[in-house]
């Protein structure tokens, strides 16, 4: 087999179902040319899988607001600072859980890419922050009917809605008393709340993530 | 505006009744267009809803659809009561009121069409809570409370119900998804309240029966 270590390449897999029958050797052979196991993750398969898929959305999210409260964007309110910090907060919350939860089949670390974000500028951080809310409460939305252990959905289920009330609370701060916290941008005619699958939302969070992450079981 | 969803179903054309009860996959295939040209979206959804829920559905999910709808009802009562109430909603939340109000009335709409002929009218209601909140309809400072109360709760009630559903992945989903909706509704009248939109990381479920016991009051 012809390994290509190009980041086109790395990209390519990252994320990827296609790739499945690479990605199921690429436990056997990332220790071969040296790529650490913290640059190369695979969430595994069933509710490991699952709680693994989460727990990187939760990475991405703690990672993101721990750096907007170590550098607050120009002008930020007190009122921001609390909202923020809680969600901050939460995050690294909802984080470590599932890290626990996981244990020894926990992925590693992930290594985030922020350098689409201007930390400096409010619209670019909450407009960010919307986009991981949002997406956070699709994820768990569609993740739900996968999960086979009841305890994990009600797990699960304790999580998606303190995310959609970030989701709800940042879209009032970039649109205040308007109807944006639950625009019909993302609640449908029938009153319903976004629903994503896996390969959407990892597809969507792939350019906040430098890791090297492979869904094979999930997409 | 009251959903008959009942009579919907009965006045379909019997040619479409039958793909829609023969194969909802192949009635998305084939008849979307076709369906669409004759019904609203929200008409044609509510009738999959009926395809895909209504049939063979285990008393559980039933009893957890009905109950659902219950809770949806008083809070489809509660924002249409207040919209009408002059003067008790200020000016520049009546906007966000209007918005809550419309998914709620959405919520009663869908699920009871998903129940058919199981669904329930709306209940005979009590605002006042057996006049504990006489107020609730000329404070605005009651009506938020209760408006809190009502979320918080259904958000609550929601995810106390996730396991029972689970053995349905289209209701599960569903389900899901009005509960992240209430959620949101939770916040944005917590955060107007002049409150933290949450309490913490994470919240907690109630179950059917502490849920009905914080609803009884408000039924009549």
């Amino acid at each position: 087999m012809e390994i290509q270590h190009d980041n086109s390449r790395r990209r390519l897999l990252k994320w990827s179902g296609a790739a499945a029958a690479t990605v199921a050797v690429s436990g056997a052979w990332l220790p071969n040319f040296g790529i650490s196991a913290a640059l190369a993750a695979d969430l595994g398969e069933g509710d490991v899988g699952i709680l693994n898929y989460a727990y990187a959305l939760e990475q991405l999210e703690a990672a993101f607001y721990t750096q907007v409260i170590e550098t607050p964007y120009e002008g930020i309110t007190d009122e921001e600072t609390v909202l923020l910090t809680d969600i901050r907060d939460h995050e690294i919350e909802h984080r470590d859980f599932l890290k626990t939860a996981l244990a020894d089949s926990a992925i590693p670390a992930l290594e985030v890419d922020f350098s689409a974000v201007d930390f400096t500028d409010r619209a670019s951080v909450l407009g960010t922050a919307m986009v991981f809310e949002d997406l956070g409460v699709s994820a768990y939305n569609g993740a739900g009917k996968l999960i086979e252990a009841v305890a994990y959905l009600a797990e699960a289920g304790r999580i998606v809605s303190v995310e959609a009330r970030h989701a709800a609370a940042i879209r009032d701060l970039l649109n205040p008393n308007s109807v944006s916290f639950a625009g019909d941008d993302v609640i449908d005619e029938n009153g319903l709340d976004v629903v994503n699958d896996p390969a959407t939302v990892l597809a969507a969070a792939d350019p906040f993530i430098a890791t090297e992450v492979t869904a094979s079981s999930l997409v | 505006m009251t959903i008959q969803t009942n009579h919907l179903i009965a006045d379909l054309n019997p040619e479409i009744k039958d793909i829609l009860v023969s194969n909802r996959r192949a009635f998305f295939k084939s008849s979307a267009l076709k369906l669409g040209a004759m019904a609203s979206a929200p008409v044609l959804l509510a009738m999959t809803a009926q395809n895909a829920f209504g049939q063979e559905l285990p008393q559980e999910v039933v009893d957890v659809l009905v109950f659902a709808l219950t809770l949806e009802h008083i809070e489809d009562a509660f924002y249409r009561s207040g919209l009408e109430s002059p003067g008790l909603i200020p000016d520049e939340y009546v906007g966000i009121f209007n918005q809550i109000g419309k998914h709620e009335a959405a919520h009663v709409a869908f699920l009871s069409a998903a129940l058919g002929s199981s669904a329930i009218e709306r209940p005979a209601l009590d605002l006042t809570a057996g006049g504990k909140y006489a107020d609730a309809l000329t404070n605005f400072d009651t009506y938020l409370t209760l408006s809190q109360t009502f979320e918080d709760l259904g958000v609550a009630a929601y995810k106390g119900q996730a396991g029972v559903v689970a053995v349905n992945d289209d209701i599960l989903t569903v389900a899901l998804q009005i509960h992240s909706v209430e959620a949101r509704h939770a916040a944005i009248v917590r955060k107007i309240g002049g409150k933290k939109p949450w309490d913490g990381a994470f919240d907690e479920p109630m179950t059917k029966e502490e849920v009905l016991a914080a609803a009884a009051p408000f039924l009549a």
